[in-house]
């Protein structure tokens, strides 16, 4: 290993762009889909309950070859009723 | 006893599926199984040269599906190992000659004879690869360390997943150990986590295996080569025993000095 920061090895891209790659081909979304569906799924939780929408977390997680859509979202309290 | 049909696949051509089969092929008929190949690729007939038998041939695999033949007569005895057979594929069709019935049948004639039928799928998840996994019961991807191949493979994964063909088991060929340590190629371990699915084979690059194919005479026949130990522990493996994988790193300067002795 060298001194100097070196590039990132081109095992390392390789890599982290196949799983991106399977990610996608498995779920037949492409990343763009993907970013429409997590806004939509976000005001369409938005109108029934209190969140911040940028606390949300939506991600495409994988165990084996099985895909699942991970949603993690903190609500608000209900300090004030209208 | 029935024989396990097993179809070798891997959606990007040129990975290594028919080196795969023969070699597979040699070492279970090594061993004393009875085993036959089927050379799948109808157009590209290539399974009878790497095997060396591509004098013998008479009949292929369309004359029997079209009925001019018996299946017996297009079987060709390997001229070492006579528990090994090839079924060529023609060479003058194309792959709309055959369907996934008609490997099917001939399969099922094959069944009570042998211990082991093995296909050899074209490239591709078209008419080809349909007909060699239509009477599998179980599937090899073979794939490259390389991101196209990989990618591919998981495609063929699927597919044979919606098939419900069950998880096929994993052969990574090609692997360059030196380049894996310098991290400028995918490990054994990288493509199985991406994958997934059960491996059963990490081949090395290896010139002996076109030298083997230059004689017609494959690999795992060639004493001195790692790479006929891997095939003969891949055929071990297939028939359930639970053997250890190679240790391929530590093939540096000294190792290959000394390879023909290992
Ligand atoms: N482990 C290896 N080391 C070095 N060369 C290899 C290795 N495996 C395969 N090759 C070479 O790669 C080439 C392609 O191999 P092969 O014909 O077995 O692939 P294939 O998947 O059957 O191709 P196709 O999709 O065209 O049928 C051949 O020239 C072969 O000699
Ligand atoms: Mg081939």
């Amino acid at each position: 290993m060298g001194f100097f920061r070196r590039d990132k090895k081109s095992a390392q891209s390789a890599r982290e762009r196949l799983q991106l790659v399977l990610i996608h081909d498995r779920t037949d979304l492409t990343p763009a889909e993907l970013d429409v569906l997590k806004n939509e799924l976000i005001a369409v939780i938005a109108r029934h309950i209190h969140i911040d929408p940028d606390a949300v977390r939506i991600e495409l997680e994988h165990e084996g070859r099985e895909q699942r859509l991970v949603a993690d979202i903190p609500l608000r309290n209900a300090e004030k009723r209208r | 006893m029935s024989a396990k049909v097993i179809t070798v696949t891997s959606g990007k051509g040129g990975v290594g599926k028919t080196t795969t089969v023969a070699n597979l092929a040699v070492a279970l008929a090594l061993t004393g199984d009875r085993v036959v190949c089927i050379d799948g690729d109808i157009g590209l007939r290539n399974l009878d040269v790497i095997l060396g038998l591509e004098n013998r041939i008479v009949y292929d695999l369309v004359d029997v599906v079209e009925g001019r033949c018996r299946l017996r007569q297009a079987m060709i005895r390997d001229k070492k190992l006579s528990n090994l057979f090839l079924i060529p594929a023609a060479q003058t069709r194309d792959k709309n000659a055959v369907s996934p019935s008609d490997m099917v049948r001939v399969c099922d004639e094959l069944r009570p004879d042998f211990d082991w039928v093995l296909i050899d799928s074209p490239a591709g998840i078209e008419r080809g690869f349909r007909y060699a996994i239509a009477p599998a019961d179980q599937a090899i991807i073979v794939t490259n360390p390389e991101v196209s191949a990989v990618r591919d493979a998981d495609r063929v994964i699927g597919l044979l997943e919606a098939e419900e063909k069950g998880s096929p088991s994993l052969i990574i060929n090609r692997l360059d150990v030196n380049m894996v340590r310098r991290n400028e190629m995918l490990s054994a371990e990288d493509v199985v986590d991406l994958l997934a699915i059960r491996l059963i084979g990490i081949v090395p690059e290896d010139d002996r295996v076109l030298i083997a194919s230059n004689r017609g005479r494959p690999v795992v026949l060639d004493e001195a080569a790692v790479t006929a130990r891997v095939f003969q522990n891949i055929a071990r493996r297939l028939k359930g025993e639970d053997v250890p994988f190679i240790d391929l790193g530590n093939r540096g300067l000294w190792s290959r000095l000394f390879s023909g002795r290992r």
